[in-house]
């Protein structure tokens, strides 16, 4: 008997009730639910730095330039977990030459591809080309070269030229903040599309993502911003953690009351599969929804980041409070990706019984390559501030 | 006086109906853009027959014809090479037991290929029935739809087949089946579900669990052609499709449907 089948025999012991023969195996693991977690954080971390741009809010600038990195960094790993988990990897380019006009799935590469190089290369390369030309011009060696590569060529710094390098990119940034939540939201939709599965589809799906990804985005900027300021031995600054915050609890406060309304709907109207979801949420996804996602994740920053609006004394403890804030969200919303994607394949069709799933440490799906998925980024992240340090961006006047 | 009512009251209608026009011109405009854009169908999804020449198959199983035997499930297998393992199954056979209190007990033991025990005592049984399942070959099919590179298609006879060659093995169709009737083959790494044996209706022979079906439960037949025995019997049965409300086209109609299967 082949190991993966001994895998499945093992499964099915697990099984309760009535499952469809095939439904044992889960077909969409833990890489499927590292993949809207990844966009989720590019998403909110855009928003937010757009946030600082179109609506000016001076205070938000020091995460700007971090956020967009923050959003580069994790976007360019974001199709990695999925590519990995195809069964036929090697045919993935397929999906970009043939798409399949009715497939929710099939925009993917599209949306994914405008995201990347229309939005956030293009603002990220405008925001820093005059920088890059003076750096060039400062460096020697090989470096010298590798900012002038990243200039395209395009060299001219007068006052001029500076102008609409920020014109465009403001440009950009309008055009960002619909395309960030079109990427998001379009995640949302391939799960909340899915007729068949009555925990995927609803109509709320793609805005409880997008909800949930400005709620993780926000928060990795505000750990990314205080990591930074702790590695660079600057002082953290308290207003722009409050003010990080206050927009964090409003995002939070609205990511609740989405979800909060999708599980009473399903609750009042109590359809056909009402008693199948009650039974996973009071047993498979007990742990995962309502401590996890629910307490840990949602109510617990709420009421601390509710705290945080008046209480303003003892800055150490504050700084603390948002930086625990930070991490129990990121588990909430990674939790939340897991109740979706993994609750979503725990019960059967027939709505009469449950599978089990197991997640492996090794291979291709397994838990190390999904944490090898979520540390690249911060990776690429660490090289990107390397490579492009926004303080030591050219100062602009305003 | 009255020249300048008249006058202002040509205007008035000058202007209505130029607006009139207007209007009716943008109505207009927009239906004609509308169909042109939708051209006939209202459904972003949907399978129709093209071909007059070609039948367009459906299936009907007689709940009340089929004992379980589970030589259908165990011919698919043979017939189409389908892993011998209790995790993949083109088709399937499902003993439903409603008991005396209303509880529902629903086994398939290894899709019912070794046959059927019933474990509820016979003095709690209120009543139990057999359900062969398999692929439905919707016309609005939900699998079809979500493939993300058209590796999973409707043949001109209304066949739901997947390119194995094309397949990229994302499962978004085996997600997509309200029935469970995909499975990702472990062998040859791609989504695979029956093809109503595509390959023996093509030389005019009966789909191989319907060939071995000791009592006629299963048949298949041309939809299209009035005459076909399979049109006279649901002209002359109460039949019914799996979850209607789903809105899948489903072209399997199952005889004495109870309300328990799903």
């Amino acid at each position: 008997m082949e190991p993966h089948y001994q895998h499945l025999y093992d499964i099915l012991a697990h099984s309760q009730g009535y499952i469809f023969p095939n439904e044992i195996d889960l077909q969409w693991g833990i890489l499927i639910v590292v993949y809207p977690f990844i966009t989720g954080l590019v998403a909110g971390a855009f928003i937010l730095a757009s946030l600082e741009r179109v609506f000016k809010v001076k205070i938000l600038k020091p995460t700007y330039q971090i956020a967009l990195l923050t959003a580069l960094s994790f976007l360019l790993v974001a199709t990695m977990p999925l590519i990995s988990h195809l069964s036929q990897p090697q045919r993935a380019y397929e999906i970009m030459i043939t798409p399949h006009s009715s497939s929710a799935m099939a925009i993917f590469g599209f949306v994914y591809l405008w995201y990347l190089m229309v939005v956030l290369l293009l603002e990220i390369w405008f925001d820093y080309r005059h920088s890059m030309v003076v750096w060039a011009n400062e460096k020697s060696g090989i470096m010298r070269w590798v900012y002038k590569i990243l200039t395209l060529g395009v060299n001219d710094i007068s006052p001029r030229t500076v102008k609409w390098d920020r014109k465009l990119g403001y440009i950009i940034t309008v055009v960002g903040i619909p395309s960030a939540f079109i990427l998001h939201g379009y995640v949302g939709f391939i799960f909340g599309s899915i007729k068949a599965n009555p925990w995927w589809s609803t109509p709320l799906m793609p805005i409880i993502f997008l909800f949930s990804a400005m709620v993780s985005g926000i928060s990795l900027v505000l750990l990314v911003y205080m990591i930074i300021s702790y590695f660079r031995k600057q002082i953290i600054d308290l207003n722009v953690l409050d003010s990080i915050g206050k927009y964090l609890f409003f995002v939070l406060i609205l990511d609740f009351t989405l979800e909060g309304l999708d599980q009473i709907q399903r609750i009042y109207e109590a359809g056909e599969s009402f008693e199948i979801l009650k039974l996973l949420v009071s047993s498979k996804l007990y742990l995962t929804l309502f401590v996890s996602q629910g307490l840990i994740g949602t109510i617990i920053p709420l009421v601390t980041l509710a705290f945080l609006q008046f209480y303003k004394h003892q800055i150490k403890v504050r700084k603390t409070m948002y930086f625990i804030i930070g991490i129990l969200v990121l588990i909430g919303v990674y939790s939340m990706r897991w109740n979706v994607v993994i609750g979503g394949q725990l019960f059967s069709k027939s709505f009469a019984g449950f599978t089990s799933f197991k997640v492996g440490l090794i291979g291709l799906d397994g838990t190390l390559m999904a944490i090898f998925w979520l540390i690249l980024p911060i990776g690429i992240l660490a090289f990107l501030l390397w490579l492009l340090p926004p303080w030591k961006m050219v100062k602009e006047e305003d | 006086m009255s020249q300048s009512t008249s006058t202002m009251g040509n205007e008035k209608v000058v202007s209505s109906r130029r607006k009139f026009l207007k209007t009716a011109a943008t109505i207009a405009g927009a239906t004609i853009g509308y169909s042109w854009l939708k051209s006939s169908q209202v459904l972003l999804h949907a399978a129709e027959p093209k071909n007059e020449s070609l039948p367009w198959y459906g299936i009907v199983i007689d709940i009340q014809k089929c004992i379980g035997c589970g030589n259908c499930a165990k011919a698919c297998k043979n017939e189409n090479d389908v892993p011998k393992e209790p995790f993949f199954f083109r088709t399937w056979i499902e003993q439903y037991t409603v008991k005396n209190d209303g509880s529902v007990d629903i086994v398939s033991p290894n899709g019912g290929i070794d046959g059927f025990e019933q474990r509820v005592p016979t003095e709690d049984i209120f009543k139990s029935f057999f359900v062969p399942k398999m692929c439905n070959h919707c016309s609005k099919s939900p699998c079809t739809q979500v493939c993300p590179v058209g590796a999973t298609y409707e043949s001109p006879e209304g066949v739901v087949l997947i390119d194995e060659k094309y397949c990229i093995g994302c499962r978004y169709c085996v997600q997509a089946c309200p029935y469970g009737c995909r499975f990702i083959h472990p062998v040859k790494k791609v989504a695979n579900k029956c093809t109503l044996c595509y390959h023996r209706l093509k030389k005019g022979l009966a789909p191989a669990c319907m060939e071995v079906c000791p009592t006629g439960a299963r048949m298949y037949g041309n939809l299209r052609d009035k005459n076909s025995e399979i049109v006279k019997f649901l002209k002359e049965h109460t039949t019914q499709v799996l979850r209607p409300h789903l809105n899948t086209g489903s072209k399997l109609y199952y005889n004495a449907l109870s309300s328990e299967v799903r």
